[in-house]
């Protein structure tokens, strides 16, 4: 049964082994056929993302079972949608699916760094989210903590085109999205100057 | 004999100019009745007033302006043209709506050429036309410009078959357009073929009032759109379809500022990169800000996000807000919708989630309609919204009249409440996509839910169900809807009681379409009573048997029994697969495709 096992490494590669598409095994290029998008690979890859340590047995046979609804036939006319409806959401979302956009994420004092896709979260609530998951693993302190006195001991910021180090939150979504070249959590210490964090 | 929803002249023998004329005092009161039955509007007045007695009938047929026909195979052309004899108007349907969802083959009919041929003879004086689901080509759209020297009104919705080539010609031809609106329309368009029809347009000054092609597949010549809304000073309704990019947009409406409705496009840039330093954004809310009379938008089909606070001046305007083909979030929405304090028809993605409903519930006490789409439409996809959001609005809109709620999970509770708090809503549809879902708290079926509506919403008269319903929640139904005249349903009931109980229980049933639920030949036959008070029956994949269907067809001869094959089905030929049937005063249709078989 396809994605037995294959998340152990939680390696990209073993991942596009488990994809289903259309195309003979070994074809490199996934057929562009609306009807059948690789489903909720935008998922699969998030959850591949994720620190290794949170890998558990019960996990994988969660993503397995995610991954057996995809193999049933598609019912025609099921949801009840338009098809012109229908078609415009898949190159909505196929345009956003082809495009990723992997950052570095470093954190002061983890041994090493991570990559994210910042296409996959919708909002600046979601990314702290993850990045909080992301690294907690190491046990270096909370990255966003909802205090009263507004004090953090970390602060999330990123490399924007110029080559200056701003602080994550301030510009729109969109802007931040295209003008970050990579992140860095550094120490709250470190981070006096860039003003509070929202 | 048009198709009306009460069926009230379904009875009348056609007349037409047989027998001899009446007597000079007869001819004297109905050119009186004349006078007074050109005021009646309602289709459904003049349905009863045209059974009166045979005087009236002929006044009616001399002072009708706008023919609706519901069904185009109920009636053939030459009938209906040769009743009535001055219509200026005609609204005309034809695929039964599941084709909307793949569900009729392509090629099965609905074909507009005999209606367009019969009336370019009987109705030159035509202005405006309405169709729905019909099947047309260039030719057809040719021969309707050269027809009709005073044509004004063209709407063609769901409609397929015709190219840009075929606008062309209703673009250069009726010099008196006022309004050309194309509404999820199918274009025959090759690459290599299309035509630049909006230069097609006069070049003199136009008398365009409404401009809508926002399903217009290719892109159209911008400069030449330009120069047409700019000689359209009478221009009030402008879609635009996602080949416009935002700052065409500005410039367009920088060109119309009395615009009241406008489709947006993509209202995002093709280079999908930031404004050259926020600038555009904010010019581009100034001109909407010019733009005083606007209370509808739609389009948003690539939207920037950042782009989205150009609207804010007009939102406590908007009547009307269309985000269904905008991913936006939550946290996007908010700072929109909590300006839109007029909103009454709302159409949104499911991307902005509950808490985005909740943001809608918490503004827009005025709203009459809401519709929430799915971006990921399939069985198994992450449900973005649920039954929180659904309580929400049930909470914060109590004048809600329609609702079109797709979602993966929903409760009982939250129908109920709704039911409750909604008791305008004369619309309610709720598609929970994963097929038999039961509510997802208690794991019971929806019946308590959607019985609760039909109970407690006096004034419904569509409904759509979904997720695991036994035969109880039909029970309901035929109990309690009796005003009910449009039921879908899907993967629902469990033996032929529950369409019994339909069938037999409301009486306003109209139109019904099912799929995919256990209900065979029994009760088909109970509802031999009411088929001919319908406007059509459909039910695919069911358990209906050649035999059942050809009894209905034998025991109501007006009735067209057609049952559609798509494949070979050589293991069994007594199943039905698809069974489309429906009243009609033309008898069996002469253009059935193959794959059709009338009983």
């Amino acid at each position: 049964m396809e994605g037995g096992g294959s998340y152990e490494s939680g390696d990209l590669d073993n991942l596009k082994a488990t994809e289903l598409r259309l195309g003979l095994p070994g074809t490199d290029e996934p057929e562009k056929l609306p009807s059948m998008l690789p489903r909720s690979s935008k998922r699969a890859i998030l959850e591949a993302n994720e620190s290794q340590s949170k890998r558990n047995p019960s996990e994988i046979k969660s993503l397995e079972e995610d991954q057996k609804p995809a193999a049933k036939a598609q019912i025609v006319g099921w949801p009840p949608i338009r098809s012109y409806r229908k078609n415009s959401y898949q190159a909505m979302k196929m345009e956003a699916e082809t495009t990723g956009m992997y950052v570095k994420v470093s954190m002061d004092g983890a041994p090493y760094l991570r990559k994210i896709d910042l296409k996959v979260y919708e909002g600046y609530k979601e990314l702290r989210e993850a990045l909080e998951d992301m690294f907690k693993c190491f046990s270096l302190g909370e990255i966003s903590r909802m205090d009263e006195s507004n004090v953090h001991e970390y602060a999330i910021t990123y490399e924007d085109k110029d080559g200056d180090w701003m602080l994550v939150g301030d510009v729109p979504w969109e802007m931040f999205l295209s003008s970050c070249k990579r992140m860095r959590i550094m120490k709250g210490s470190e981070a006096k100057g860039l003003g509070s964090i929202p | 004999m048009s198709e009306d929803e009460d069926g009230g002249g379904g009875s009348a023998k056609s007349r037409g100019g047989g027998g001899a004329p009446p007597p000079f005092s007869d001819q004297v009161l109905e050119i009186v009745l004349e006078n007074v039955l050109q005021f009646l509007s309602s289709r459904r007045d003049r349905n009863a007033a045209s059974l009166v007695c045979r005087s009236w009938y002929r006044a009616e047929a001399q002072t009708r302006r706008e023919l609706f026909i519901g069904n185009c195979y109920a009636v053939s052309p030459r009938r209906a043209t040769e009743r009535f004899r001055r219509i200026r108007a005609v609204v005309l349907k034809g695929k039964p709506r599941f084709a909307d969802f793949g569900l009729v083959p392509i090629n099965w009919g609905a074909h507009f050429h005999p209606w367009v041929s019969a009336m370019a003879a009987a109705y030159p004086w035509l202005e405006k036309l309405c169709l729905k689901r019909m099947s047309l080509t260039d030719g057809d759209l040719s021969l309707l410009a050269h027809s009709f020297p005073n044509f004004k009104e063209l709407s063609l919705i769901c409609c397929e078959g015709f190219s840009t080539a075929g606008l062309a010609v209703i673009a250069e031809k009726c010099r008196h357009l006022r309004v050309l609106d194309l509404i999820e329309d199918y274009l025959e368009d090759d690459e290599d073929e299309m035509v630049d029809w909006i230069s097609r347009f006069p070049e003199t000054t136009t008398c365009l009032e409404s401009l809508g092609f926002d399903c217009v597949g290719s892109a159209v010549n911008f400069e030449a759109l330009e120069a047409l809304v700019t000689r359209s000073p009478a221009l009030r309704r402008l879609r635009v379809n996602h080949h416009v990019s935002v700052d065409q947009l500005h410039r367009l409406m920088a060109r119309a500022p009395q615009l009241t409705h406008l489709g947006t496009g993509s209202f995002g840039s093709a280079a999908a990169a930031i404004p050259q330093g926020g600038n555009n954004v904010v010019d581009l809310m100034s001109t909407f800000a010019g733009s005083k009379s606007l209370v509808c938008l739609s389009g948003f089909r690539d939207v920037a996000p950042q782009y989205l606070p150009a609207i804010h001046p007009v939102c406590a305007n908007l009547t009307s807000l269309n985000f269904s083909y905008a991913e936006v979030s939550a946290e996007e929405l908010i700072p929109v919708i909590r300006h839109c304090h007029n909103l009454q028809i709302f159409w949104v993605l499911d991307t902005v989630r509950d808490e985005g409903l909740q943001a809608v519930a918490a503004t827009c006490k005025d709203l009459r309609e809401l519709r929430v789409f799915p971006l990921d439409p399939t069985e198994d996809s992450e449900g973005s919204v649920s039954d929180v959001g659904l309580i929400a609005i049930s909470e914060g809109c109590r004048k809600l009249r329609s609702i079109l709620y797709f979602c993966q999970q929903m409760t009982n509770m939250a129908v109920v409440t709704m039911s409750k708090n909604c008791q305008d809503l004369v619309v309610f549809r709720l598609c929970i996509m994963g097929r038999r879902r039961p509510d997802h708290v208690t794991g019971e079926p929806m019946d308590e839910g959607f019985g609760a509506i039909v109970m407690n919403c006096k004034k419904l008269r569509r409904l759509a169900v979904s997720g695991l319903l036994t035969d109880k929640a039909f029970a309901y139904i035929g109990k309690y809807g009796k005003l009910v005249r449009t039921l879908s349903v899907a993967f629902a009931g469990n033996t032929d009681l529950a369409l019994t109980y339909v069938l037999e229980g409301c009486t306003k049933l109209q139109k019904l379409e099912i799929r995919d639920s256990p209900f065979g030949d029994s009760a088909l036959l109970a509802g031999l009573h009411h088929y001919y008070n319908m406007r059509f029956l459909w039910m695919s994949s069911c358990k209906l048997s050649v035999r059942g269907c050809m009894e209905v067809a034998q025991r109501l001869p007006h009735l067209v029994v057609e049952v559609i094959r798509e494949r070979d089905e050589d293991d069994d030929h007594e199943a039905v697969e698809k069974l489309y049937m429906y009243r009609s005063l033309a008898g069996p249709r002469n253009d059935a495709p193959p794959f059709v078989e009338i009983l």
